[in-house]
């Protein structure tokens, strides 16, 4: 029998700064609770505050920064502040998408981790009203060469797949890099893609009183607790003990959950919503509670514990409040609904209990055995929450990486396989083979032709979106303004390269300590930089994350701010992907090249400059970009673009490379097209602003006169080989590589690296 | 041709299986919920689809196996009529005996989706008169496709010419690299290798019209 005495006595015992500390409340906040709550807490209502102040979930040191984001566009139908961004796609439908992190977890017990990471920004889509139809995940590991590296990636990526997979949502799309800054920290960002029709799309926001709190999916464990104070420190050695923090997925009663949600949101017996997440119970209710009333002014809740399915008995108020166990859903319905709601989740063999009501009295009241044990005032916990001006100061300019003290390659077909066959740039294969591309049936080009963006068709029409993850950390560490730019301005010119028009992004901000002014100057300066690219392109943040304390043993990771983006095909039959080059094709080359090598791959990989030595990054100019990406798209609707691949890491070198590769044709280029530039800058410097296309070879001449008109600049660089060559990939008279020896390269590196023994 | 597609929990390629039904008949495929459905009289063709039914916690199918509508599906089996069970649908076959063998995990451990070329052993089944030989490219999504079965229904299922497909480039261990494999009347037809997902304007290619333009000239 349970001690229900011992366990009220514990949840309603008065707690005092000692114990605060111990939930990560300071000092300071400790002030702030006593003065919103006029008294000293209890330890249920000390762990919900805990929580809802945690950075994870308040956002507290970010919050005044992210606000400089744009957030609108004449497409935007929800930007940040709910489950996930929706975007107006035409013909009366949205798509809603979130990109969200789950690096802690993930570091501790990479399956589970990465696994409910999947989980869990699903939830945020279909909580919206839409059916998930694309996965992406942007992974970051630490160098291959850290003993955990490899356990790391093997037990991250059966995670990702092992729930996507069995969910049954296509993983169309991603990246995955390597370097020694992650080794104590890696990084874990899944973003969700869903469709809905407009008129059906779902909100936290709009509960009133006197309607029923509907609490559905698994039951309660006490798996996950504190999951998001985890995420809100910093890790040190030994923190893998906190593995019971880390929750257990069940990606099938995820799928259950999302038929029996879709199924009940074509009928009119919602009136909110929300998913348990990070802080499961506590925050869902408080969020809803916050958002709700008809004019947004905020209501309260009472919730009887007792009714809450639980997976074990004796649980306390406290654990149940705090617990992040997987799969369950938090809804306010319309009285007269309830029956036909349960009727719905009987089908799917799912828990469906009213566990409280909705009130007016602007408080959160919980019960326990009949006793209560939280009675508090919902407004500090969320609006009212911490928010922090932290000190930071502005990262120094590097100086220019000085090209004239460095030597050209003796071997340039040498580099070009080094740098196709190191681990940023070596396929993914082994990656994306373990992930269902292709279920829902929608799926036109995906991670299999290794393009710019995923195409997935909306279902049943000729349209498609087109969807990209991107992030450059060396452009970051260098210059977090530039490569705040950068990072935007990739999204666009990816989308824009398959012929797309892009519409938003999603963010997913992975920094270290925000409590250390170097790092929050990073934060707030590639905030910045983003920030501006997103308006000068007309490209809102319309979701997103920001994952802090990336850091371990005081060591922080490079700043990784990674965006999703989101663009609009109108017509299938107009797209572009990398594979499709033919023999005879011309290379042509979009943008001007100037060589810029500063943060460069080649930088880093061949002359081994990693840090202030490597140089500023390439700077962007926003207006060329969006001028050259709208070009491109304009060739790729008009049908004349037989392969496309933008310019980035590894330079002209490496995208014509990936161009052959995929088409299976060898190419050549020829460094002294430009008389202006050495071999090495012309051939592997990142300058922003680009993209390769492959077009009919006789068709050039036109394709000069538009560029022309269109101000934009164009270049010849190369073409497609035919005949003996066609398994030749020629660098001019610099030397040249079999197509066969860069493929294996190519492909051989991670495979044979995960399989190797420790 | 009038044809069903059994939903499990779990199932996930149930609207993959209902798009391809519809693209080859030109009619809507009736969805039957596996635990009050019925497969309406008169169906033709039964697909039973890929997917995760109840998670493939115990063993692949194992569950789906015993669930109330399998009553159904023998009785249209037993009648003669067309099924055609695909990845997590193969595993299911087996498990409720309408196919000999089982499916275990992939000899290399992971989950493996990629392109993959199939030999067609015979177009004088039900599922390929419509092609005219040779070789297929044909996606493959899963975690459990390694078929096993005793050397005597091996040789037993090659000398009837009931192995449907083999792989070119073995993916997953499968004995003798088979795919697929029919039933003795030649009415079931069980595979790993997603034919609905390669119906055209898909990454999946083309190569999957021919198995249902195969069976609307049977039935």
């Amino acid at each position: 029998m349970t001690d229900t005495s011992a366990i009220i006595t514990a949840m309603q015992a008065e707690q005092d700064e000692t114990s605060a500390s111990e939930h990560g409340i300071n000092a300071e906040e400790w002030d702030r609770l006593i003065s919103r709550l006029g008294r000293k807490p209890n330890l249920v209502e000390l762990g919900i505050y805990s929580v809802m102040w945690s950075e994870h979930c308040s956002y507290k040191s970010s919050r005044r920064h992210l606000s400089k984001f744009p957030t609108k566009n004449k497409h935007v139908i929800q930007g940040p502040g709910e489950n996930a961004g929706v975007i107006d796609i035409g013909d009366g439908q949205a798509a809603i998408f979130k990109m969200e992190s789950h690096n802690h977890p993930s570091y501790i017990e990479p399956y589970q981790g990465a696994a409910t990471g999947v989980g869990g920004i699903l939830r945020d889509v279909f909580t919206m009203g839409a059916r998930p139809i694309a996965l992406v995940n942007a992974l970051r590991f630490g160098d291959p060469s850290h003993p955990k590296t490899r356990s790391l990636v093997a037990g991250v990526v059966a995670g990702i797949g092992g729930y996507g997979n069995c969910v049954g949502v296509p993983t169309v799309a991603g990246e995955t890099e390597f370097h020694s800054g992650y080794n104590g920290n890696i990084l874990v960002n899944a973003m969700a893609v869903g469709l809905a029709d407009q008129d059906k799309i779902f909100y936290a926001r709009g509960a009133t009183p006197g309607n029923p709190i509907f609490y559905v999916g698994s039951k309660t464990g006490r798996d996950g607790i504190h999951g998001a104070t985890m995420a809100s420190a910093e890790f040190s050695e030994g923190d893998e003990d906190n593995r019971p923090t880390v929750q257990v997925g069940d990606p099938f009663t995820e799928k259950l959950l999302i038929e029996a949600c879709l199924e009940l949101m074509a009928t009119d017996a919602i009136q909110a919503i929300q998913d348990m997440g990070a802080a499961g119970l506590t925050s869902s209710s408080v969020e809803m509670a916050d958002s709700g009333g008809e004019n947004g002014e905020g209501i309260g809740v009472e919730m009887d514990l007792d009714k809450v399915p639980q997976r074990e008995t004796g649980m306390s108020a406290y654990e149940i409040m705090l617990s992040e166990s997987q799969e369950r859903m938090l809804m306010v319905l319309y009285s007269d609904k309830i029956e036909l709601a349960k009727q719905i989740f009987e089908k799917y063999d799912l828990d469906a209990e009213v566990i409280g009501m909705t009130t007016d009295s602007g408080r959160m009241v919980l019960k326990q055995f009949g006793e209560t044990v939280c009675d508090i005032p919902v407004a500090p916990l969320a609006e009212d929450a911490p928010n922090y001006d932290r000190p930071w100061v502005e990262p120094k300019k590097r100086a220019p990486l000085d090209m004239e003290s460095i030597p050209e390659p003796e071997d340039y077909g040498e580099v070009l396989l080094k740098l196709m066959s190191c681990p940023d740039m070596a396929s993914k294969r082994w990656i994306w083979e373990q992930y269902d591309r292709h279920v829902m049936g929608d799926t036109i080009d995906s991670s299999q032709s290794q393009g710019n963006a995923a195409i997935v068709r909306i279902h049943g029409t000729n349209k498609a979106l087109a969807i990209t993850s991107d992030c450059t950390p060396r452009y970051v560490a260098a210059d977090p303004y530039e490569g705040g730019k950068q990072i935007v301005a990739e999204a666009y010119r990816n989308l824009s390269a398959v012929g797309a028009k892009p519409i938003a992004i999603t963010d997913n901000l992975n920094f270290g300590n925000p409590e250390k002014p170097e790092t929050m100057g990073y934060i707030v300066k590639a905030i910045e930089g983003m920030a501006e690219a997103c308006g000068t392109l007309d490209f809102p943040v319309v979701s997103g994350n920001v994952s802090l304390y990336n850091e371990t043993d005081g060591i922080a990771i490079p700043p990784t701010p990674v965006v999703g983006g989101v663009g609009l095909i109108e017509d299938l039959d107009k797209v572009a992907t990398l594979k499709g080059a033919q023999p005879g094709d011309a290379l042509i080359l979009i943008g001007e090249t100037k060589g810029h090598l500063g943060a460069s791959l080649y930088a880093r990989e061949i002359l081994g400059l990693d840090g202030d030595d490597a140089g500023p990054p390439p700077p962007v100019d926003l207006e060329t970009e969006k001028k050259n990406a709208d070009f491109v798209r304009e060739l790729v609707e008009r049908g004349l673009v037989n392969a496309v691949h933008d310019v980035s890491d590894g330079g002209i070198a490496c995208a014509a490379t990936e161009i052959a590769l995929a088409s299976g044709t060898g190419v050549i280029f020829d460094p002294s097209v430009n008389d202006k530039l050495n071999t090495t800058a012309w051939l592997f410097g990142e300058d922003s602003g680009r993209t390769l296309l492959a077009v009919a070879g006789d068709k050039t001449a036109e394709y000069v006169v538009m560029a022309s008109e269109a101000g934009v600049d164009l270049e010849i660089v190369g073409q497609c080989n035919k005949a003996a060559a066609k398994d030749l990939i020629i660098l001019g008279t610099y030397g040249s590589l079999r197509l066969s020896d860069l493929r294996s390269a190519h492909e051989d590196w991670l495979p044979t690296y995960m399989s190797k023994m420790d | 041709m009038k044809t069903a597609v059994i939903v499990f929990p779990g199932s996930n390629c149930d609207r993959d299986a209902e798009v391809a039904l519809r693209a080859a008949t030109g009619q809507d495929p009736a969805m039957v919920w596996h635990k009050d459905g019925t497969i309406p009289e008169g169906t033709d063709l039964v697909m039973v689809p890929g997917g995760f039914s109840y998670g493939d916690y115990l063993r692949c199918g194992a569950v789906a196996a015993n669930s109330p509508v399998i009553s159904q599906l023998r009785a249209h089996a037993e009648r003669g009529g067309y099924i055609l069970g695909v990845c997590n649908g193969f595993q299911i076959l087996c498990e409720t005996g309408l196919l000999p063998g089982a499916l275990i995990r992939n000899a290399g451990l992971e989950f493996v989706c990629r392109p993959e070329v199939l030999k067609i052993e015979s177009t004088n089944t039900a599922f390929t008169n419509a092609y005219s030989g040779g070789e297929i490219t044909i996606p493959i999504a899963h975690h459990d496709g390694n078929y096993v079965a005793d050397e005597d229904t091996l040789n037993t299922l090659e000398s009837e010419g009931r192995v449907a497909f083999r792989y070119v480039d073995n993916p997953n261990g499968s004995a003798r690299d088979i795919a697929g494999v029919i039933s003795e009347n030649g009415r079931v037809l069980g595979m790993m290798p997603h034919p609905e997902r390669a119906i055209g304007d898909h990454e999946g290619g083309t190569d999957g019209r021919g198995m249902f333009e195969s069976l609307l000239s049977a039935a």
